[in-house]
């Protein structure tokens, strides 16, 4: 593959690179030792009845059972008891995936047929690569510009998709400095096969450096303020204009009061959705007036958006 | 006169009413679509022996790995068991003259075989590139090949699903002779008329996904595809809903034939009928509310996933029941180790590690590690290649006197069973391996260090390869060559061993009463009770 050299990967035994990498692989090898001991105890059944009762074979075959409703009632209600437990203990790990700590950083990652593109807060940006911290809690939020794609970190245990027409996020602390494979796992097209690259942590003050070496793009925010102007938002949405639109200041995170009597936490996804789709969650006591930007505003520039409204208190 | 010989000409076939000769016809259809698609696969684990994409394109690698999926999947397991084998022994299992609806039998070959040739014609006309799963919005808007000829295919073939599902359900609950109450049932049939519950109700949404699909790609109706309004989750959500079933269409009435010949070669009774009847029953209906553990990183609810996720861990609990119960028949047997168990045993162990390897896939924490990966591809080959297709040619040597009259050679069928199995896990449990390394599936390169495990496979596909080509070869010289069965070679107990190999046109001489349940054997040797007096 067309592909820098890893090292992280290059071994038999998966690196394990995140905080969550150490909990799923203690419940992938106990649960590889639960199903490794029932294989053998079935294989081995299996076997041993096999060499013994061979026809032929001079042993007792007398009074063969054919309902022994003891042992067919245990070997239906022991799996049922063993595997809530299982699912219980998978699903404690899965949501840690999907609540994010509060003081997670924020990387928009962007698919695009067939490469990544990452965009930190503060202006960098980059391509088949991405830069993290060690020990810093990170949320990534997915978007795509075409198809569905997969963001996959194996030494992460981490995937999720990118679907087109939403965001989707998924977080994760990574904790060892090292260079790993990045791939995409769902089917996109003609160069799925490539559409990847490396993961990169670094300590700390490493990222500091790495972050501003070379960036001489605005901040997000930044980029999305001057967005928020250009596009005519601040029109309407601005402290004191004439026209009725919901202030906008401190929106994101809090609790908004929709027209259809629901209540919705203004997330990322809201947000996204009241700009391209603004009849979908009109505010309780506002008028649908708003436009769709749907087809004017590309991931990045969303990102760019959704980033100044948050830093908007 | 056997039903074989009631007339020699191509007409005489191509116009048959007979469960029997339809039987036939599926199985000639379906062995060439199945050394298609795996001509398919041989040439994508060619390229996969190296890291580097050196022996295809990537365009005709995504081809490849498409149209092996789409031709195994409705061209060959799907309509193996229910239409070669069910065809032909539901009624003669259950006593009756025929299927319910002759001609309709007849007519869904005949949608089978012109699904496939829109399928053959996609193929011809340069392929199809958006895999089997047909995900929106790759296959709506972005795909550029021959994705509406390969749905009209699949969408035409699920008809002859209905029409076989249907034919059977109904079947089984008219004609059964005289005595023949439910739970006198052969679990064969069991298996059977659950599956074809499933192919009854889950087949119509495919045939609606599908036709969406299309209404978006030609005419640009938003349904899928968010950029005209439309939400790519909802055709995972409605393909999942027929494709998790379909897993159940193909495994089921592999468990069916597992359950006939398991009995037979420990001459024992089936530890646990009852349990296993309920089991099909309980796979059937649970297999139709996991379809969102596919969908776990997909982008849909966490809550969502979570009550997937414990609905999946409880499908699995009647499969166990299943496997144990396999085991438990061997208890105190008299075993001979004949082609047809070879086979049936390596499919109960090869199941047995499919669906241990899928609680992996039920964790939630698990699958989002393991998804998409080829620790995928090893489980559900273990299921449907490992499972179902080793239950398939299991039951295609078991009847096979009866189908044609003659003997397979029993040493070759043996080998044949041993090479399939040693080739299978050599081609597939080092997948299991690549997949908990992080090698993605449908990768037509991939990062050097996966190559050795990528190698044992490939060299697996070689083996499997023999061992598929084997059963081909002498079962064929059988036809001519093969020594003449009696009507019941394997003094089995089920009704159709108590008609002529090969079977009259209308089964039985004499319509048979039915005096008791399936599986009376015995360890004694000829003490065995079969089900009519």
């Amino acid at each position: 593959m067309a592909q820098p050299a890893v090292s992280g990967t290059a071994q038999w035994l998966l690196a394990a690179a995140s905080d969550i990498a150490a909990r799923v692989d203690v419940l992938f090898f106990s649960l590889l030792a639960l199903t490794g001991a029932v294989a053998i105890a079935i294989f081995v059944l299996m076997i041993v009845f096999s060499v013994r009762y061979r026809a032929g074979s001079r042993v007792d075959r007398s009074n063969p059972p054919t309902n022994v409703r003891w042992l067919e009632l245990g070997w239906t209600f022991t799996p049922l008891a063993i595997f809530l437990g299982i699912f219980v203990w998978a699903a404690v790990v899965y949501a840690r995936f999907y609540t994010p700590a509060p003081d997670a950083m924020a990387i928009f990652i962007v698919g695009k047929q067939w490469m990544w593109k990452a965009e930190h807060a503060n202006g960098r940006r980059e391509i088949d690569e991405l830069h993290l911290p060690a020990g810093q809690p990170v949320r990534l939020i997915l978007s795509t510009e075409d198809v569905i794609h997969s963001f996959f970190v194996p030494a992460f245990r981490i995937k999720q998709d990118a679907v087109p027409g939403r965001y989707t996020s998924i977080s994760f602390t990574p904790t060892r400095e090292g260079e790993y494979w990045l791939h995409c796992a769902e089917y996109c097209g003609t160069d799925h096969a490539r559409m990847g690259g490396r993961v990169v942590v670094m300590a700390p003050a490493a990222f500091a450096q790495w972050l501003e070496r070379g960036n001489s793009n605005p901040s997000l925010a930044a980029r999305g303020f001057e967005l928020f102007r250009r596009n005519g938002c601040s029109g309407c949405h601005a402290a004191g204009s004439s026209v009725h639109a919901p202030d906008l200041a401190g929106v994101y995170g809090r609790v908004v009061h929709l027209a259809d009597g629901r209540s919705v936490v203004a997330d990322e996804g809201y947000l996204r959705d009241s700009i391209l789709l603004p009849k979908r969650d009109v505010v309780a006591g506002y008028q649908p007036i708003m436009p769709s930007f749907q087809g004017q505003l590309d991931e990045g520039e969303l990102a760019a958006l959704i980033s100044f409204l948050k830093e908007n208190k | 006169m056997s039903y074989l010989s009631e007339g020699y000409s191509l007409r005489s076939w191509l116009t048959t009413h007979d469960h029997k000769r339809i039987g036939v016809l599926y199985m000639v259809a379906i062995t060439a679509f199945f050394f298609l698609g795996g001509a398919a696969a041989a040439l994508m684990r060619l390229e996969l022996a190296t890291p580097a994409g050196d022996v295809v394109s990537a365009e005709t690698y995504n081809k490849l790995f498409t149209i092996h999926g789409v031709i195994m999947v409705w061209f060959f397991l799907i309509p193996s068991i229910p239409s070669v084998l069910g065809n032909f022994l539901v009624p003669l299992m259950i006593g009756a003259r025929d299927m319910a609806f002759p001609r309709l039998n007849l007519a869904s070959w005949y949608i089978y075989v012109l699904g496939g040739l829109f399928t053959v014609a996609a193929l011809v006309a340069g392929g199809v590139d958006t895999g089997w799963t047909f995900y929106t919005p790759y296959s709506t808007t972005f795909s550029d090949t021959n994705v509406i000829l390969v749905i009209v295919g699949v969408f035409v073939t699920g008809f002859s699903s209905i029409l076989t599902g249907l034919n059977i359900v109904v079947t089984v609950h008219k004609l059964r002779a005289p005595g023949l109450t439910w739970f006198r049932l052969p679990l064969f049939v069991w298996a059977n008329y659950a599956t074809s519950l499933i192919l009854l109700l889950a087949t119509p949404v495919l045939a609606m996904t599908l036709a969406l699909v299309a209404l978006e790609r030609l005419f640009h109706i938003g349904i899928f595809d968010p950029a005209l309004g439309g939400d790519p989750l909802l055709f995972q959500h409605l393909f999942w809903f027929y494709s998790h079933p379909a897993v159940y269409i193909m495994v089921l009435p592999a468990m069916g034939v597992a359950s006939e010949i398991i009995p037979c070669f420990a001459r024992r009774p089936v530890f646990g009928y009852r349990f296993m009847a309920y089991a099909i029953l309980g796979i059937a209906s649970l297999g139709f509310l996991v379809w969102g553990h596919h969908m776990f990183v997909s982008g849909q609810s966490m809550y969502a996933g979570i009550v997937f996720s414990m609905l999946s861990f409880l499908v699995a609990i009647p499969s166990a029941i299943k496997v144990f119960n396999w085991t438990a028949t061997l208890y105190k047997g008299s075993i001979v180790f004949g082609a047809p168990m070879l086979y049936a045993l390596g499919f109960v162990g090869l199941f047995t590690i499919g669906g241990l390897t899928g609680l992996f896939l039920a964790s939630l924490a698990l699958d989002v590690h393991l998804t998409d990966t080829y620790f995928v591809i090893a489980h559900f080959h273990y299921i449907m290649v490992g499972g179902s297709v080793m239950a398939y040619l299991g039951g295609i040597h078991f009847w096979w006197p009866k189908i044609c009259g003659r003997m397979y050679p029993e040493m070759l069928g043996r080998i044949a069973a041993l090479t399939i199995f040693f080739g299978f896990n050599l081609t597939f449990f080092p997948q299991y391996l690549l997949g908990w390394l992080g090698m993605p599936r449908r990768y037509h390169e991939y990062p050097p260090e996966f190559q050795l495990l990528n190698l044992f496979s490939s060299a697996g596909a070689a083996v499997l390869a023999v061992g598929y080509f084997l059963p081909l070869a002498y079962l064929g010289w059988s036809l001519f060559f093969g020594k003449t069965a009696s009507s019941n070679p394997w003094q089995a107990t089920g009704l159709e061993w108590q008609t002529a190999s090969p079977p009259p046109q209308h089964n039985f001489e004499q319509e048979p009463s039915v005096e008791r349940g399936p599986y009376q054997y015995s360890v004694r040797s000829n003490e065995y009770g079969s089900q009519v007096r």
